[in-house]
């Protein structure tokens, strides 16, 4: 930002438009005018910054309460909170389900996002690639409460089966442990339900990598003979791959805030339970901020704000490793 | 190693875009065919249809045959995979692959059909392509380095070691040179000339006294006016055509009067 | 002397059966291997298209019927057990308040920020609201709404629920999506306009607003209405910041208020209603009636702003740009 002390020279624009010239007779208004206007927009944009650090701050201010109490005190407290507990490990179980859900999510999401993405950009004829990419857009407009009730009313009797199913032939993997709990209120069908929301998200970054993979590389490999699908892995996906992290690193952030859906369909439990289709075993974090928050005393709130506090920290870290990523990715695209 | 290509009333669309037009000759094997004509007059994509590249822009579409031995390469029972397989292909820019070092440039084309190729084999056949190239002497200590830290002639001559590691039957070249500076473009020329003793080769060329020094025939190209197909004006051995074409277009696009 | 050899074709058989083999694409493996990625591809596509569908219509076939005016026009007051009654009255006034404020919070911070970035923006703290927007748009929003209950009750004390703390909750989820599609739309306003008003000696600040602004107005609408449209269906931030209530409250400054959103998750969460056997005005499933009802009125919503957004650009951006 050019701090210019000239009162009627504006700040130059990107594009380097020429300063306009100097007017003696309307010099002062002009010159406020466009200072004040300046000030505004730039303490907008300051606004942004105050108001990130705002939510850090007061998060920390409400939360500090239970962050300085001792287990006991707040065992007391709080019906919901375990006895002989701290807040440590109270949380703890909680992160654990929070990353779960969203790994599980992430696991699923991301090959079929890779697909479709691969479906617009290479394999759909030109003209049905844009209605198809605007049909997926659409999947990530439908609010989340929305998929929250298809998921906990329509699909999870229809996981039913096949979770037992799951559970019969491969129970002897520990993940796939049985008895498959009915209704399948369990960890699993959360996963399958969080990665139908974040799949817009994934699918939208990487179809935009792919379209961007250099025609030249790919005429090279298809002049050597090469398949699509050789095509694809010799010039597009290398090509991709740091797209294709970031993006996946963005469904992440996604599914680790991701409330109602799972609030809906989780049958909650405080475990570190790698038993995928087992009730009770995990809760994350933001599902159960929301179902004790309504009646929580201002002691379970500021631990709910702790909690939350958490979570503000993990998505934030995830984030900013995505957007490094694809910022690392643009200065690359520029030098070559 | 090198087979003939009859090329007979093609018709070559964008969509329904006529953009060449009754195309009709014939690419003799162990010589270097050169298209000349002036921009848009439709050489490029004549070329691409002689690999079936042309037909991977969405829309693109021919009429008519390209021959290899009597073969159609646009009949039926006829695998455009194993056609690009056998008619390599250099294009406009040089474009190893950013990810791969130079060897693996090199064996690109080839670990697609031999993926379990041995050590010493692939050693041996990247040294051979490297040397039918022309780039071997220079690049022999350093084949692990990626392919992009060569100079934009080195690439060139990457891309050409790539295209012949297949052992192509042909090799078009998409004005190779066009990117290049006057030393790159020499050590190409020079390397075209040696290729033909094995190769049949096809060159797009901007530049002319560049199609006379390469080339054993030579096919003009021409458009009467945007929005009309291109055509193939005539075509004959280089030094008839640049002496005496029978053609007022050709003699006038030789001489410089246009184009 | 064009060379036309038909019948070129050499006679004899043998080099053109070999070149016929040769084109015929013999590996069988890499051909499999490709059919096989393009079904997979496909496939990804299709499974992709299973939620999209199924979810609309299960919405449409299950809360079709018990969407009619009455459910529209009536609130949750009085209404208990299975009585077949209430409506979303109450929730659908919520929602369009606590969005308005939203909006009317969120559009002009948001606008100045994308104003700031394209026009003044430069140097460091540019690089920072550029990385930062894109970092806040991954806020969950379950902390945006402990961010607005935590301010308010730093200013009012605890436990304070109603409308606008929910709308400030909305606008950290809104601020960042305006900035974006805003900052696009005005980077596509050719610089050749803004030099001409600057030749003509007009002011940066009237440059931007005459001209900039004027120029990019239906790209901002849709920007906005796809915003709007984004924080519309947040449920967890207005359930803990503005709490649930059954009866109309057109004050955001006072009281709790009911959502769209929200008001599907409680319908959700109440479940099924033990109906004595024979009971006459008692349905077991009304709870989950009305939720699917009110969910399908909260699509149909979502929907006709995207809608109305596109058409904005559709209709008015070739005029603003000619």
């Amino acid at each position: 930002m050019t701090t210019t002390t000239s009162p009627t020279a504006p700040v130059g624009s990107p594009g380097g438009a020429p300063q306009p010239p100097r007017s003696a007779r309307r010099r002062w208004p002009e010159g406020r005018a466009t200072r004040a206007f300046r000030w505004l927009a730039t303490g907008a944009g300051a606004l942004i910054l105050v108001v990130l650090a705002a939510v850090a701050l007061f998060l920390i201010v409400r939360a500090w309460p239970a962050l300085t109490a001792d287990g006991a005190t707040l065992g007391e407290d709080i019906s919901w909170f375990p006895d002989d507990s701290s807040l440590l490990r109270f949380v703890g179980p909680l992160v654990f389900g929070t990353l779960l859900a969203a790994v599980l999510a992430l696991l699923i999401a991301t090959p079929i996002s890779i697909g479709i993405a691969l479906f617009i950009s290479h394999y759909a004829p030109r003209r049905l690639a844009n209605g198809l990419g605007y049909v997926i857009d659409l999947l990530a407009a439908i609010p989340s409460v929305v998929y929250g009730l298809w998921g906990a009313i329509w699909l999870a009797p229809r996981l039913s089966p096949v979770w037992q199913w799951l559970s019969e032939t491969l129970g002897f993997i520990p993940l796939f442990a049985g008895p498959a709990a009915d209704p399948p209120r369990v960890i699993l069908t959360v996963g399958v339900v969080l990665a139908a929301m974040i799949l817009p998200i994934i699918t939208a970054v990487c179809r935009e990598v792919f379209l961007q993979a250099p025609r030249l590389h790919e005429e090279a490999a298809l002049a050597l003979g090469a398949t699509r699908w050789e095509m694809i892995r010799m010039a597009v996906l290398p090509f991709g791959r740091s797209g294709i992290v970031s993006a996946a690193m963005l469904g992440l952030g996604r599914a680790l805030g991701e409330t109602m859906a799972v609030l809906m369909i989780l049958s909650p439990g405080a475990l570190y339970s790698f038993n995928l289709l087992q009730a009770g075993q995990h809760q994350t974090i933001a599902a159960n901020i929301a179902l004790q928050f309504p009646e929580a005393d201002p002691t379970g709130v500021s631990v709910l704000i702790a909690t939350g506090l958490a979570l503000f920290v993990i998505t934030l870290a995830v984030n900013m490793a995505a957007r490094a990523i694809v910022a690392r990715r643009k200065e690359f695209s520029g030098a070559n | 190693m090198a087979k003939r290509i009859d090329v007979k009333d093609l018709n070559i669309y964008y969509g329904d875009f006529l953009a060449v037009a009754e195309v009709g000759m014939a690419v003799e094997p162990r010589s270097v065919t050169a298209f000349i004509g002036p921009s848009g007059c439709g050489k490029s994509t004549f070329l691409r249809t002689l690999n079936r590249m042309h037909e991977v822009i969405p829309g693109a579409r021919v009429e008519g045959t390209v021959a290899m031995d009597g073969v159609d390469l646009y009949g039926d029972g006829v695998d455009p995979v194993a056609v690009r397989r056998n008619v390599g292909m250099v294009f406009q820019r040089p474009n190893p692959f950013p990810t791969m070092s130079i060897a693996e440039n090199v064996l690109a084309g080839v670990r697609l059909n031999n993926r379990k190729i041995s050590k010493g084999d692939a050693n041996d056949l990247v040294e051979s392509a490297l040397q039918g190239a022309n780039l071997w002497k220079e690049v022999k200590d350093r084949l692990a380095r990626p392919g992009s830290s060569l100079s934009g002639g080195q690439q060139q001559r990457l891309c050409i070691a790539r295209a012949i590691a297949v052992k192509p039957q042909v090799l078009l070249m998409d004005e190779p040179c066009s990117a290049l500076d006057p030393i790159s473009t020499l050590a190409i020329e020079d390397l075209i000339a040696e290729l033909k003793n094995d190769y049949t080769i096809v060159i797009v060329t901007h530049n002319m006294q560049q199609a006379a020094r390469v080339s054993d025939r030579t096919a003009f190209f021409n458009i009467a006016g945007t929005g009309m197909p291109g055509r193939l004006i005539e075509v004959g051995p280089t030094g008839t055509m640049f002496s005496a074409p029978t053609q007022r277009a050709t003699e006038d696009y030789i001489s410089g009067r246009f184009g | 002397m064009t060379t036309l050899t038909p019948g070129a074709a050499p006679v004899a058989p043998d080099p053109s059966d070999q070149t016929r083999a040769m084109l015929a694409g013999s590996d069988r493996r890499r051909r499999v291997t490709d059919r096989v990625a393009t079904g997979l591809v496909v496939t990804a596509f299709l499974i992709a298209l299973v939620p999209l569908v199924s979810v609309s219509w299960t919405v449409v076939s299950n809360g079709f019927e018990r969407l009619s005016p009455y459910f529209l026009s009536v609130s949750m007051r009085g209404v208990f057990g299975g009585m077949d009654a209430g409506g979303i009255y109450h929730a659908i006034v919520g929602t369009l308040l606590i969005t308005t404020v939203a909006a009317l919070i969120s559009v002009p911070i948001g606008l100045l920020a994308a104003i700031y970035l394209v026009e003044y923006g430069r140097g460091r703290l540019a690089r920072w609201v550029t990385f930062f927007v894109d970092v806040m748009t991954g806020i969950p929003s379950i902390v945006a709404g402990l961010f607005a209950y935590a301010f308010f009750a730093v200013l009012f004390g605890p436990g304070v629920r109603f409308g606008v703390v929910g709308s400030v909750a909305l606008s950290v989820l809104m601020i960042p999506v305006v900035v974006r599609s805003c900052e696009e739309m005005l980077r596509l306003v050719p610089n050749e306009l803004r030099e001409a008003a600057y030749a003509l000696g007009v002011p940066k600040w009237l440059v931007v607003i005459k001209v900039v602004l004027r120029t990019a107005v239906a790209g901002l609408g849709t920007g906005i209405m796809l915003a709007v449209a984004r924080v519309i269906g947040e449920t967890a931030p207005l359930l803990i910041t503005v709490g649930v209530i059954d009866s109309i409250n057109f004050n955001v400054f006072e009281g709790r208020m009911m959502s769209l959103p929200v008001y599907v998750y409680r319908q959700y969460s109440q479940g099924l209603v033990p109906c004595a056997p024979g009971a006459a005005d008692c349905i077991a499933t009304i709870n989950y009636d009305r939720a699917w009802a009110a969910a399908l009125t909260l699509i149909i919503i979502v929907m006709l702003l995207n809608l109305v957004g596109r058409l904005i650009t559709r209709f008015f951006a070739p005029k603003t740009l000619r």
